[in-house]
């Protein structure tokens, strides 16, 4: 009886798994397998698999067209520099809330944690007048600026945790040895949490790719689009060049499908921190 | 004496300075960020046009009036809700089953890895890709089309996201795709977290695996389970870039949202006092969960 019901539970685990598969990675099968087909052939009836003319055509297309490289060139600068000063600026306060007891911790902390409920299209509305009184609008300035408003809270929360978990006499050591608290933070602190602040880094770099809704208000001009924006605006100029919109998916999704791929345990770090504590 | 006493005093002053030093920087970021916005988009909603009118007068609640009595608002809530709700138990199911098959002692840890990376693929695309990607997958000459048709489930093919009674259920379909990983991540975490002296003592009492789940499993999840379950809640109700890149809406109002009407009356119909009073009341909703969270994470330390 036992060994039936095993290999009953093990079918129904093998079932699982296969409709998992489909479930899951079917769509992005079909997003890379159309991006290889010329565009006549997207709905093809049968669907074809692997076209007959297969070819890099939709690729080539996006790579010699300067407006669409430039939504890459402007994603990749906007998303690495909310990072670095996502990083600093959010270390910096972490190192605050770790080391330190102070009056208004506990109020700062939960505007932080906060944040999480606020939703981005109520910030939205006078985040126009915000930008257009700095002067900021329809530049990449915009853009920084009001990612931070997600990935500072979300960085500072977790590297706090990462800093609470290393002792303090690893800093004081260095303090007594007369290097001052801003050297015990970078040179002992930081690097000794280099694991953490991977995490932290990748996080923040996929809000920022992925980031949508702030960057269709806050630029107005082709030349400042990002990825996201970039690629739906594929869909009205010219009719529907569905082979280009998906070889776009594709180089738009890379550098975050490499991230993953690569770091995955660091992602999943990143993934859990606002639901499982340890 | 007094010239140590005052460097003393001097010290614990700078002492106690330097916290607010280092969070300096992220304290006039969220004021800029945060603080003034939110009190700026609470004002707009008691002022006649602002933004376009110079002058705006105050009109005290007539703008929540407006809004709370305009058609389209209410069927806004009512798509919302359906979308929110039917997204959040499909995640939690669905992440909670991929949990558990990832969890068995059936499989090896090279199997589970990569039947993990697989499942949260989803998770790693940008809601604009999502979406059109399941544009024309739902294509009336898609793929999905071309499965159930050949399958005789339906005789003829289906604009899913062109038809008012299927859009909001095809939209539905997607977030949930698109959002089930982080449970399923979140869970297995939980999982692996659970003692396993917690199972080997529900084994002595002959407990069989439901009921090892139901007593031992669900318990042990259920801190993770609320949070998941609240933060979900908030991010779908104010999700916005997939429905506004799949059906922008439509068609007519079919899949309007709470977040498309507040984008439509600011950025097309430049209603901004009409969208700021949405965007409050859509803010207070979250706000009230958001409380609950952070006190579910507070009784957690």
């Amino acid at each position: 009886m036992i060994g039936k019901k095993k290999v009953s539970v093990q079918i129904l685990i093998v079932i699982i798994l296969i409709l998992g598969v489909i479930w899951a990675g079917f769509p992005i099968l079909w997003m890379f397998l159309n991006s290889f087909k010329p565009n006549a052939e997207i709905f093809a009836w049968p669907p074809t698999w692997i076209s007959e003319n297969f070819s890099f055509d939709a690729y080539k297309a996006i790579f010699s067209n300067p407006e669409q490289v430039r939504f890459f060139v402007n994603s990749y600068v906007i998303a690495g520099l909310v990072v670095i000063v996502t990083l600093i600026v959010g270390i910096m306060a972490s190192y605050a809330f770790s080391r330190f007891n102070f009056p208004g911790k506990g109020l700062i902390n939960t505007i932080i944690v906060s944040v999480q409920a606020v939703p981005p299209i109520t910030l939205l509305i006078p985040y126009i007048s915000l930008i257009v009184t700095l002067r900021l609008y329809n530049t990449y300035g915009a853009l920084i600026l009001t990612y931070l408003v997600f990935t500072l809270p979300y960085c500072i929360l977790m590297t706090t945790g990462y800093f609470n978990t290393l002792p303090k006499e690893l800093d004081e050591a260095v303090m007594i040895d007369g290097g001052s608290r801003w050297k015990a933070l970078w040179k002992i602190l930081v690097p000794t949490a280099i694991p953490g602040l991977v995490s932290v880094g990748m996080y923040t770099f996929m809000q920022a790719w992925n980031e949508y809704l702030f960057a269709l208000a806050l630029t107005k001009t082709n030349d400042m689009r990002t990825v996201p924006v970039g690629i739906n605006l594929l869909m009205g100029q010219h009719a529907y060049e569905w082979n280009q919109m998906m070889a776009m998916s594709v180089l738009g999704s890379l550098p975050i499908l490499v991230l993953f791929l690569f770091f995955q345990k660091y992602f999943i770090a990143g993934m859990t921190a606002g639901s499982v504590k340890n | 004496m007094n010239q140590t006493a005052g460097k003393g005093k001097k010290d614990i002053l700078k002492r106690q300075a330097t916290p607010y030093v280092y969070l300096l920087p992220t304290v006039v970021l969220m004021f800029i960020l945060l603080v003034i916005p939110i009190l700026m988009v609470i004002r707009y909603s008691f002022y006649d046009n602002v933004i376009i009118n110079k002058n705006p007068v105050f009109v005290g609640l007539q703008n929540y009036k407006a809004v709370l009595s305009d058609p389209n608002f209410l069927v806004a809530i009512r798509n919302t809700l359906f979308f929110v709700i039917v997204s959040i138990i499909a995640h939690l199911i669905i992440g909670m089953v991929f949990a558990l098959v990832l969890n068995t002692r059936y499989l090896g840890d090279k199997t589970k890895g990569i039947f993990r990376v697989i499942y949260a693929l989803p998770w790693m695309f940008t809601a604009s890709v999502i979406a059109i990607l399941w544009r024309m997958m739902l294509n009336p000459n898609g793929v999905i089309n071309y499965l159930i048709t050949s399958m005789n489930l339906v005789n003829d093919n289906i604009s899913f996201l062109a038809s008012r009674d299927i859009a909001l259920k095809a939209v539905t379909l997607i977030n949930i795709w698109s959002g089930y990983p982080f449970y399923m991540i979140s869970i297995l975490a939980g999982l692996q977290g659970i003692s396993t002296d917690l199972y080997e003592a529900s084994a002595l009492d002959g407990a069989n695996a439901v009921q090892t789940y139901f007593r031992i499993t669900v318990p042990q999840l259920k801190p993770i389970l609320i949070s998941l379950l609240m933060l979900d809640f908030v991010w779908t109700l104010q999700q916005f870039a997939l429905i506004w890149m799949t059906t922008g809406g439509g068609p007519v109002n079919a899949t309007e949202t709470i977040s498309t009407y507040i984008y439509k009356q600011g950025f097309t119909k430049y209603q901004y006092s009409m969208a700021s009073t949405g965007a409050v009341i859509l803010l207070i909703v979250c706000t009230i969960i958001g409380i609950f969270y952070v006190r579910q994470q507070r009784s957690g330390d």
